[in-house]
């Protein structure tokens, strides 16, 4: 292999082999890394007017005013931050629930109709879930789920009245509906990727399929259903339409789950398109940094931590 | 075999491509085929009026009016950027827009109405209401139905002891322009506490997007009160109130109401080459005008040749257009709940299209 050498001028005395890596190399940097310079480029040039005009207090103002320019993009932060969290309480749970069943209890062939279904789910648009939102689930949250939580946690601020049914809570609900697929299929990978030994060991040892479970399976395979968790973040906090159609898109600093938030996504998705004045532009886009800063560093965690895991592992 | 299929589809969709590129710069394929075709951009609101007209404009002239309703906001800074022949926009020109576009002309080409919806289970009737009561519903100072400040506008209906759900649009949109614009007109405490504009700082209330988004929240939810498009609330049959006018007249929103508001403030309307800045008909003077109604404008270079790829015969096309559009295009309005332009306007934006100009040469 190695008297292969290319023949090209330039390229006189490299071999295919590597000539084919930095092909490929380049490739992937450039798309990649372009893009994403490109982008960031052409955020901030359009932010430029609000970053100058309102600097850091942009992030920390609440009030958000279009006929008097004034801007803050705090309500949107928060909401987005809050409506994504919870879509992570109640979706990781049922995630992993799925994972572990399908990977440790579930007979082949139901696995075998399961998994691809649940995959599935991934593939629904997600306005189609957000009309869902609209028509059923909203409806639902306003009926049931709300009185049933004021009446029983009504003491604590969270769950205080009224109800509209278009609430942070059924944001939440709805983001948890899509990033499960996501997060249970991952997981489900990882979960097959641990050693059968490790598991056997555990059970020979006299441990219940429980123990073995959590105490063997889900630690040697945390580093994995942590990133797996993480990407159902990063779908969470930039999920557009679905959220739009549910959270009653109100730019207030909410403390109960039933009234009404708004999103980062969703207020540059509904203002936009009216956004006449220059200032008021620069303020969507520069929403769209911060939406891009925040989900930058969530992915950057992500990655550090499933490294750290993986290093752990390799090194025990 | 299978790379040749690829191969093949994959040709197929590059041509594909290249046809559908030559379709958005018509001034070079069209021209040579005889074939004209005049690009606009903006509101949503009057696209299915004018998607009617370019319907109809086509199979009498083969002319092609090709309207991309990308909302106000986008329309205008086309307008300026000179990418498209002619803009539209709900709201006039702001002065300093104004002022960036020299040689900009306003042509409102119709009339459109914000009705004031609401679901009340229980209550048949028509709801009589007035701006202040509707001022002060949106501000959160009235907050339940048989606030007696509503019951005394509507005597005789029994009002539920229940709170009001203020619903409004999320998006930034013309209707919610006009609704505010009418408000900031009777209230002087909205005036000064929320203002007007196309997106708003709401006092309280559920954002929903689009026309559709708010009828969904009032249907949706009892004992509620939104704004909808006069259009959207007579075709999906929504309760809606008579607001009282400024002689005092409680009035039904439709296409003759509308019509009367702006006769009624044709008086006070500026030129077309002037800045309509400020520009309203709501709460208009007249015995019968509907108080929240609004024109639409169309936003066209008093000059043409300052957009790049226009030909002499292109702009003679958008001219004669927009003579058809005020005049004969009038009569397609109503089916599509606009209300048709009061004589006094058509003269106005006679004036405004006999000055445009190809090259400094008139066009008319």
């Amino acid at each position: 292999m190695r008297s292969r050498v290319s023949s090209l001028p330039f390229f006189r005395g490299i071999s295919p082999d590597t000539l084919f890596q930095i092909f490929l190399g380049s490739i992937a940097v450039l798309s990649v890394l372009v893009l994403a310079a490109l982008l960031l480029r052409e955020l901030i040039v359009g932010a430029m007017p609000a970053l100058s005009a309102y600097g850091v207090e942009f992030l920390f103002s609440a009030e958000w005013n279009p006929v008097l320019s004034e801007f803050g993009a705090l309500p949107f932060i928060y909401g987005t931050i809050v409506s994504s969290l919870l879509a992570l309480l109640i979706g990781v749970p049922l995630s992993l629930g799925i994972a572990v069943f399908l990977t440790e209890i579930a007979p082949a062939k139901v696995r075998a109709v399961l998994s691809p279904v649940i995959e599935l789910l991934a593939a629904i648009p997600s306005v189609i879930i957000g009309l869902w939102g609209i028509f059923v689930l909203a409806p639902f949250v306003r009926e049931h789920i709300a009185p049933l939580l004021m009446e029983h946690l009504g003491f604590l601020p969270l769950f205080r009245g009224p109800a509209y049914g278009y609430s942070v809570l059924t944001a939440g609900i709805v983001l948890a509906i899509m990033i499960t697929p996501i997060i249970s299929s991952v997981s489900r990978e990882a979960l097959l990727a641990v050693p059968r030994l490790q598991k056997e060991g555990a059970l020979a040892l006299g441990a219940t399929r429980f123990e073995a479970v959590t105490g063997v399976v889900l630690p040697y395979a945390r580093g994995a259903i942590f990133g797996a968790v993480m990407l159902g973040l990063g779908r969470a906090i930039g999920e557009t339409m679905a959220v739009t159609m549910v959270i009653g898109n109100s730019p207030q600093l909410f403390t109960s789950l039933l009234h009404p938030g708004y999103t980062m996504a969703a207020v540059i998705a509904n203002e936009f398109t009216e956004a006449t004045d220059d200032i008021y532009l620069a303020a969507l886009i520069e929403i769209g940094l911060v939406l891009f800063a925040i989900s930058m560093v969530v992915n950057i965690i992500a990655r550090a931590i499933t490294w750290r895991y993986l290093r752990v592992q390799g090194g025990s | 075999m299978r790379w040749v299929a690829v191969l093949g589809v994959f040709l197929l969709l590059l041509f594909a491509g290249c046809t559908g590129k030559s379709g958005e710069s018509p001034q070079a394929a069209g021209e040579a085929a005889g074939e004209i075709t005049i690009n606009g951009a903006g509101a949503s609101f009057p696209y299915p009026l004018i998607a009617k007209w370019s319907y109809e404009y086509y199979k009498l002239t083969g002319v092609k009016i090709n309207y991309q309703s990308i909302g106000s906001g986008g329309g205008i800074k086309q307008t300026m950027a000179k990418t498209v022949d002619f803009g539209a926009s709900d709201a006039p020109l702001k002065e300093e827009e104004y002022r960036r576009m020299p040689g900009i002309l306003h042509i409102p080409e119709t009339l459109g109405a914000v009705v004031v919806v609401y679901n009340i289970p229980g209550v048949e009737a028509k709801l009589r209401l007035t701006g202040e009561v509707i001022a002060d519903i949106f501000l959160g100072k009235i907050t339940r139905w048989n606030d007696p400040r509503i019951a005394e506008l509507n005597p005789g209906v029994e009002l539920p002891d229940e709170q009001i759900v203020v619903v409004h649009r999320s998006d930034g949109s013309g209707t919610t322009f006009v609704f505010s614009d009418y408000l900031s007109a009777v209230s002087p405490e909205w005036r000064e506490k929320v203002g007007k504009g196309k997106s708003l700082k709401w006092p309280l209330g559920l954002g929903g997007k689009g026309n559709e988004g708010v009828a969904g929240l009032v249907k949706q939810n009892p004992y509620s009160i939104g704004y909808v498009e006069l259009a959207y609330a007579v075709e999906n049959r929504l309760s809606y109130a008579l607001i009282k006018n400024r002689e005092g007249n409680f009035v039904e929103p439709g296409i003759e109401s509308v019509a009367a508001a702006a006769a009624g403030a044709v008086a006070s309307l500026p030129r077309g080459d002037e800045s309509w800045a400020g520009v309203s008909i709501v709460n208009a003077p007249g015995e019968n005008a509907y108080p929240i109604s609004s024109f639409t404008y169309l936003l066209v270079y008093r000059d043409l040749s300052v957009i790049p790829g226009m030909t002499e015969r292109k702009a003679k096309a958008l001219v004669d257009f927009l003579w058809w559009a005020i005049h004969d295009g009038q009569k397609y309005a109503p089916e599509l709940h606009y209300a048709p332009l009061p004589e006094e306007v058509v003269k106005l934006n006679e004036e405004t299209i006999k000055l445009i100009t190809y090259q400094g040469k008139p066009l008319l």
